[in-house]
């Protein structure tokens, strides 16, 4: 009975429930998730006391002038570098994978192919990351294979260029890249292959009676209406590149990238305020990074 | 008629998907300027047939000719036909304007001349103006005219229709329906119009072929198809029919031949009277289908058997009519509005 008029007076009122549901999610969205962009973005405003050790609360761009130092300035380069790359790379090969998928395979192949894409996302980060460096390692599976192609002359001359070689694949440039590519491009595929089974088939069958042919069809009208879905994934490709810290760590050189900048300066030498500057960096290169993509048309699809 | 070019041309034209016989060994032949309709239910092969004039098909067996040239293999962007979508299938990033240019566009036309054309089209389909809009933002029935002149754009020799009016509500539908027929007139294009309404059919068509499991059945004028359908399956499909046969054809006209007869053509309040070519049935009204216009009765014969019979309301109110139910009735109608199946 009680519970009768409960669903009753909730009927009633629509409103009500929508607060209800929308509440919990929005208050977690402002205090949890927003809330700590904002801590971070005031706290980069502070300066950590070399004498001390202790950081001032008091408004300072002295944070930031320490940001635009040389060596900073080549890790924020480098990651972006490193990001642009990877989301180039990832869009390359996912498009086609994508197209296959939402357009020419059976139910089944999709599936499957589905799956194939997915079941690396369930098991962890850390062990496919390792089992990468296993396999990039000197001795590793793909050196072996490089050498049974007896390709280990171009692949020593690769290793010896400085900027992306090393000593190894596995401690280079080349590897993290190689690493970051595998390791995103689920997230690629994914925004694409929905992009792309949005556009109804009647849509490339019009533009192919109205006289394009297979090229002029993809330019004027496939590719247009899955540019969304490219960009949904850049966001998370280039944004995951920017802040990780673990496939550098693990298979890169001495050379920083923001997210180990990151985790070393709010870590032992407790200087919160560059770390929290440092990540200023990639939301300010993701912000000028939609903009331009919007500015492109990328958006004029939705 | 006969001195007409053939604009579309099927030659044992067959397509399987699988095991299934969606088109299976058409002939058919549609002459330049006509209004043509494919009618069928779903899945009768109207629009596969189609598909495989604009080119997205490509036959399993036979020949398609296009004034004269056998376009079997080539694809659509090098055959001279256009189609309206049944979903219309504007391209939603593009304006008005653009989605009507598209085909001017991709033939490199200069661009003077492609907005001259455009103007021209949006006054055809009464538009005008529109071009800046986006596609979302216009009615079904404007979408439906942005569709037909985005492909009378490009001048086709045979526009295709893939039942274009579906999405309409029905004031609209009838609307446009006259609206594309007299179009059709002034531009003097072959259009192909797949349809499984048979009212649609009817309104619209120069000729109709009624389509069924992948085969025609008959083709013909609107006209022919009403009167003289050729199968029992025309009879039943194109308005509504009562199909007498066997032992009943055999009672009422002398010979056991299936025939067919409208429900409109039976006099139920007034029988004719009597004469050499008047033929008469008793029975009982079982049903009464009040239709403001006119009522629709069941009437159950006294040999066994059922008949339709449609007549107008002209001296009748809905209270006489239902009063009717359950009453003796003498049926009678004119010898010559038997059609005998297949004859």
């Amino acid at each position: 009975m009680m519970l009768n008029r409960f669903s009753t007076y909730l009927y009633l009122r629509p409103k009500v429930v929508l607060a209800l549901l929308l509440g919990p999610p929005l208050l977690y969205m402002l205090v949890v998730y927003l809330g700590s962009l904002v801590a971070l973005l005031v706290n980069s405003f502070f300066e950590l006391d070399g004498y001390t050790g202790l950081i001032s609360r008091q408004f300072t761009l002295a944070t930031y002038a320490k940001l635009f130092q040389q060596a900073n300035l080549d890790i924020l380069t480098r990651t972006t570098f490193m990001a642009l790359m990877v989301t180039i790379t990832d869009a390359l090969i996912a498009f086609p994978l994508s197209y296959y998928m939402a357009k020419v395979a059976s139910k089944k192949t999709k599936t499957l192919l589905y799956l194939g894409v997915m079941l690396p996302l369930w098991s962890s980060y850390l062990v496919r990351v390792y089992a990468w460096k296993l396999i990039l390692a000197k001795e590793g599976v793909l050196s072996w294979f490089i050498n049974l192609l007896g390709l280990n002359g171009p692949l020593d001359w690769l290793l010896s260029q400085p900027g992306i070689g090393g000593s190894s694949l596995a401690l280079s440039p080349m590897g993290v890249y190689i690493v970051f590519c595998y390791i995103w491009l689920p997230y690629m595929i994914l925004p694409i292959q929905a992009a792309l089974e949005r556009v109804p088939k009647s849509f490339e069958e019009a533009s192919s009676d109205l006289g394009a042919k297979a090229g002029e069809t993809f330019r004027n009208i496939t590719f247009p209406l899955a540019m969304p879905g490219i960009i949904a994934g850049s966001i998370f490709t280039f944004s995951l590149t920017l802040g990780d810290f673990i496939v550098p760590l693990s298979l890169g050189n001495s050379k920083y990238f923001i997210g180990q900048a990151v985790y070393s300066h709010q870590g032992t030498s407790g200087n919160i305020p560059l770390a929290a500057a440092f990540t200023m960096g990639p939301v300010v290169i993701m912000i000028v990074y939609l903009l331009i993509a919007r500015k492109m048309g990328a958006f004029d699809a939705l | 008629m006969s001195n007409e070019q053939t604009a579309v041309l099927f030659s044992k034209v067959c397509r399987y998907f699988g095991d299934v016989k969606a088109v299976d060994s058409v002939d058919m032949e549609i002459r330049e300027g006509e209004f043509f309709s494919l009618l069928g239910p779903s899945g009768s092969g109207k629009t596969t047939s189609l598909r495989l004039i604009a080119g997205f098909d490509r036959p399993s067996s036979g020949n398609i000719l296009l004034y004269g040239q056998d376009v079997s293999d080539l694809p659509p962007y090098e055959r001279s036909v256009n189609t309206v979508f049944q979903d219309y299938a504007l391209f939603p990033h593009m304006t008005i304007g653009e989605n009507i240019a598209y085909g001017l566009m991709i033939k490199k036309v200069a661009k003077a001349e492609r907005e001259n054309r455009v103007t021209e089209m949006l006054n055809l389909v009464q538009l005008t103006g529109m071009e800046k809009r986006k596609p979302s933002q216009l009615s079904g029935g404007q979408r439906q005219r942005v569709a037909l002149a985005r492909a009378l754009i490009n001048n086709p020799k045979v526009l295709l229709l893939d039942e274009p009016l579906g999405a309409l509500d029905l004031k609209l539908r009838q609307q446009m329906q006259v609206e594309l027929k007299s179009l059709q007139k002034r531009v003097g294009i072959t259009f192909i119009f797949v349809t499984h309404d048979q009212e649609e059919a009817l309104t619209m068509s120069d000729r109709i072929a009624v389509f069924n499991q992948g085969k025609i059945e008959q083709v013909g004028s609107p006209a022919e198809i009403y009167e003289h359908p050729a199968t029992e399956f025309v009879a039943g499909f194109v308005g509504t029919s009562n199909l007498i046969r066997g032992e009943r054809a055999k009672r009422i006209s002398g010979s056991d031949a299936t025939f067919s007869i409208r429900p409109e053509k039976i006099h139920l309040t007034t029988p004719l009277e009597e004469g050499p070519d008047v033929i008469y049935a008793d029975g009982s009204i079982r049903d009464v289908v009040y239709l403001g216009l006119y009522t629709r009765y069941l009437v159950e014969l006294d040999g066994g058997g059922d008949l339709v019979v449609v007549e107008q309301n002209l001296h009748t109110t809905s209270m006489d009519v239902t009063l009717l139910k359950g009453k003796r009735v003498h049926l009678s109608w004119k010898k010559h509005h038997m059609r005998p199946i297949g004859g």
